[in-house]
């Protein structure tokens, strides 16, 4: 298998790694970096487990390939918090009762920070829309569409 | 009954809706689920070779062209596993032997350097099938000249509450006989014989199945899986291996979703079985998303007889339903959920004469398994649709017919038990009025039918009469606590309402308590398994004991140091206190190093440690022939729920517009945690209304993927859903409290289907209520042209 050396920025930060070109960036997060927070519920597109941001934007990282992000940024969950305060939507959703077996959540909280990134104020038709790709089995959906509510609202100028 | 004293602020940790313990690392990633665990390079991946046929004999297996690929470490079959494993019923080897059951029976394991290389033996395994006759309806199973599944079933170890009938596919049938059932149909005055079906359904955790398992050289197993039984499982491979249960450590974090998948064994022993065959190094063994939806265990599916009449007055006279169980290829799990059905099998209603049978059937299907509701949703599908006809046949309202005859505290249950105090009649009350029932409001356009439907239930937990929980109370340095215990957090939020109970009775803060993970089978309390609702009840008590327990020892070397009584004596708010001579003391002066010794030298007390362990001693036997005994199970959670939906005439397209739950759930020890199990629930409840069905042709799943099988995504909750907590104490439960987890979605198929037949006058007879099924069904009653 052909290796690439790649650069890319990996939660703010500078990251240089070999990768073979079949190698997902779930595979690399996950496997040669142990950043498993980025979780693989279907390995096929169809779950959202695995959402990162990708130049901003919500992708599924089992369907990117490592050696795409060469020059790009990702973020991932790990990601989100800064100086261990933890991003709005991050709090919102504690705050809401939105985790539940948290399996879904990295992948939920990425798609819901990359809507308030482009959407800072979404309707409920819209916060529903940007999640349909991210399945959850556990909460039935209706806190974690209230948690991204709260964290628009936790933006806006008081 | 537990009282809770309130600290000095009046606030007490039970009854709070204090923020989940596990949130804040599910929120940051930090939280780890057995995928995350790092095993480095000497990790070795798994892959299984599965039948291709539904039914056939293994005539020749070579593996030998595969063991010859380079990367190839081990290969395993049944040749491995003489044994038998399963719960309640011994009928499966880890490996097929001589024959295949079902599409995606494990035949052979490979363990290799990567998943390609394993993935790439699997295929150069060579195996010679010789296909038989299959069974793929549960009614024909059950015929004299169906083909047999299991010649050796007369051999098979079953617990002793499981009847299965050697020579036949039925490897249980349990039977309710009460009153006169065939003398009772002449004194009703409407009656209504229906017959439903329920698909097999997949329980869909969002984290797939994974075990990574590895043998010493000493024969000591470690198992590290996604797990709801790390005990059992224990015990189950144990057993199966003929080893003996301290052989095997199972290491169990995060559960990301189980439903009941990952209850008992499903896939667990397959990576020890391969492991076994690598000593030193860890296997792990990882199920693709299309082999979570037909290898590991499914949701039974079910065809349902009802037959129930009633009185002009809609008072219940008489029932006889039949439930023919299509179990799969094993029925391990599977006849308790038949059981279940069996004793549960009226549905929460009081009926004076009733004739049950509850048939499990093995079937060349993929196994069943327990999946939340245990056998409830299925029953309560059809028979909450066969008690709404009844009450329309008799000119009864459907909510008040439900009134009339609910169960309620003090009735004497079909089998013979008498019912406890129970808050069904206010569930019905309480979601009849969320709804607004017998209002009926006008559609939002014209093209559309309004309609609302109300299904009760109730459900109990299903399990052994003795299965036990066990917990640990220690206390730190600082005065905070930990809380060991053997029950799993797969997303119900369990730990946190241990840490609430363990808090509360000990008379610390909440957020002093944290509850020790993983589970671990060498180091936490027994647990039976995180199954059947059980835990808040029965793994509740154990930790309060133990937390009580830990408390006497506080308050007596207190006592004993300053000379006071301990009945004088409070822990509030992490501090010894006396009510009489006003002294108080830290928690962190004292449980670790104990105090001095008031007469002198030295000192007393020393490590606080409480242990606590619980199980119901209650529970009788049943007549195999009648069902019939003092108490067939240790409690009842019950509920209802309704909806009010809009019907498109145009497409036959549903929505839900409102959805109510109402439920007695005892005690709410966290009721913002509550509610959110009876949203969840009911969500996924709407889930399978709407789109859920594992379609099987010959044997095989057709939809193995999530776009083939769609569950509910967030467009498709519905806009308002409201949960009401109803508390009717449990008598033996922690303050009153029994579980709520898998109760809430039992009704909602029910719920839904009646709204369906109050809107536009039609009846499905089996979910999923697709677009197009409604629309036919509407054209066929001519409700639309
Ligand atoms: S793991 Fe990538 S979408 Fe499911
Ligand atoms: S919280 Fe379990 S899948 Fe969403």
């Amino acid at each position: 298998m052909a290796m690439h050396r790649i650069t890319f920025t990996l939660n703010g930060a500078r990251e240089r790694v070999e990768v073979p070109s079949n190698q997902t960036l779930l595979q690399l997060l996950r496997e040669r970096l142990a950043l498993t927070g980025t979780k693989n519920g279907c390995t096929a597109g169809e779950c959202g487990a695995c959402t990162v941001l990708w130049n901003g934007e919500p992708v599924n990282s089992c369907l990117v390939l490592a050696v795409e992000c060469d020059g790009t940024e990702v973020v991932t969950v790990e990601g989100l918090a800064h100086d261990r305060q933890l991003d709005p939507v991050q709090t919102a959703l504690l705050e809401a009762g939105g985790v539940q077996c948290g399996f879904c959540t990295p992948g939920v909280l990425l798609s819901a920070r990359a809507l308030l990134d482009r959407n800072p104020r979404p309707s409920d038709y819209e916060i529903r829309d940007a999640l349909t790709g991210n399945l959850c089995r556990c909460t039935g959906y209706l806190r974690i569409i209230e948690a991204v509510k709260a964290a628009a609202r936790a933006a806006e100028p008081a | 009954m537990l009282k809770t004293k309130p600290a000095a602020d009046g606030h007490t940790p039970v009854g709070d809706s204090v923020p989940r313990l596990d949130a804040h690392d599910k929120v940051t990633g930090a939280a780890q689920f057995a995928d995350d665990i790092q095993f480095g390079p000497g990790l070795l991946q798994a892959r299984i070779l599965r039948s291709p046929h539904a039914h056939a004999l293994i005539k020749r297996l070579d593996v030998s062209r595969a063991l010859a690929l380079p990367g190839v470490k081990a290969i395993v079959t049944g040749e491995q596993t003489p044994g038998y494993i399963g719960l309640y019923l011994q009928d499966r080897h880890i490996f097929c032997r001589d024959r295949v059951r079902y599409i995606g029976d494990p035949v052979a394991g490979v363990a290799a350097v990567d998943e390609a290389t394993a993935e790439q033996a699997v295929d150069l395994i060579e195996v010679e099938y010789e296909p038989l006759p299959a069974v793929f309806d549960p009614v024909e199973g059950t015929r004299p000249d169906a083909p047999l599944l299991h010649p050796d079933l007369g051999q098979y170890e079953a617990v002793n509450f499981i009847f299965p009938k050697p020579g036949s596919n039925i490897s249980n049938h349990f039977k309710i006989r009460r009153g006169d059932v065939a003398g009772a149909w002449a004194q009703c005055a409407a009656v209504v014989e229906r017959e439903y079906r329920v698909p097999h359904i997949q329980h869909v955790p969002i984290e797939p199945h994974v075990a990574v398992a590895k043998w010493d050289d000493k024969d000591k197993i470690t198992l590290w899986a996604s797990s709801q039984s790390p005990f059992a499982q224990r015990n189950l491979i144990a057993k199966a291996l003929h080893l003996s249960q301290s052989q095997i450590q199972v290491i169990a974090p995060y559960v990301g979703g189980g439903f009941g998948a990952k209850a008992g064994v499903s896939m667990e022993a397959l990576a020890v079985v391969i492991a076994g065959a690598v000593k030193g190094r860890p296997v792990k063994l990882r199920l693709t998303r299309e082999e979570e939806f037909f290898t590991t265990f499914v949701r039974q599916g079910l065809v349902a007889r009802f037959k129930v009449g009633c009185d002009q007055d809609g008072r219940l006279q008489a029932l006889e339903n039949t439930y023919y169980w299509d179990a799969g290829a094993y029925t391990e799990y599977g006849v308790n959920m038949t059981r279940a059905g069996g004793y549960s099998g009226t549905g929460p209603y009081d009926v004076p004469n009733v004739k049950v049978d509850s048939i499990c059937v093995y079937t060349n299907h993929p196994v069943g398994g327990p999946m939340r509701g245990f056998g409830m949703p299925e029953l309560h599908s059809g028979l909450e649709q066969a008690m709404d006809d009844l009450a329309h046949a008799v000119g009864v309202d459907p909510v008040e017919f439900r009134r009339r005859n609910c169960i309620r505290g003090g009735d004497i249950v079909a089998t013979g038990m008498t019912m406890h105090p129970t808050g069904l009649p206010e569930c019905i009350e309480k979601a009849a009025a969320a709804i607004n029932w017998g209002h009926k409001s006008s559609p939002s356009a014209p093209n559309k039918r309004r309609g609302k439907g109300m299904a009760i239930m109730w459900k109990a937990p299903a399990m052994p009469p003795n299965a036990g929980s066990s917990a640990r109370v220690q206390l730190n340095e600082d005065g905070t606590v930990m809380v060991s215990l053997g029950g799993q957090e797969i997303g119900q939020g369990t730990f946190t309402v241990m840490a609430q109970m363990a808090a509360a009775a000990l008379g610390v803060p909440y957020d002093w308590v944290k509850v020790a993970g993983p589970i671990d089978t060498d180091s936490s309390p027994y647990e039976w398994q995180t199954v059947a609702s059980r835990l808040t009840w029965s793994m509740g008590n154990a930790v309060s004991a133990a937390a009580r327990d830990a408390r006497r020892q506080i308050l007596e070397m207190v006592a004993k140091a300053w000379k006071e009584s301990p009945d004088d004596l409070d822990i509030v708010d992490g501090q010894v206190i006396s009510y009489k001579s006003e002294e108080a003391c830290s928690l962190k002066d004292l449980v670790i190093y104990g105090l001095p010794n008031p007469d002198g030298d030295g000192w007393i007390g020393g490590p606080v440690l409480g242990r606590g362990s619980f199980m119901p001693t209650y529970v009788t036997g049943l007549d195999p022939e009648t069902g019939q005994g003092p108490r067939a199970v240790v409690h009842y959670t019950t509920g209802a729920q309704a909806v009010e939906i809009e019907v498109d005439l145009d497409t036959g397209k549903v929505e839900v517009l409102r959805a109510v739950a109402a439920f007695d759930v005892g005690k709410a020890i966290n009721p913002d945690m509550v509610r959110a199990q009876m949203e969840g629930g009911l969500v996924q409840g709407i889930s399978t209304a709407f789109f859920e069905s594992l379609q099987l042709k010959n044997g095989r799943v057709l939809n193995p993927s999530f776009v083939d099988y769609r569950i509910a995504t967030a467009a498709d909750a519905p806009p308002q859903l409201e949960a009401i907590i109803v508390e009717v104490p449990q008598d033996d439960g922690p303050w009153g409290a029994r579980g709520i987890g898998e109760h809430s979605m039992v009704p909602t198929i029910p719920a839904i289907a009646n709204a369906l037949y109050d809107a536009v006058g039609i009846r499905l007879e089996a979910p999923p209520f697709t677009a197009e099924k409604v629309y036919l069904a509407m054209r066929a009653a001519g409700v639309v042209q």
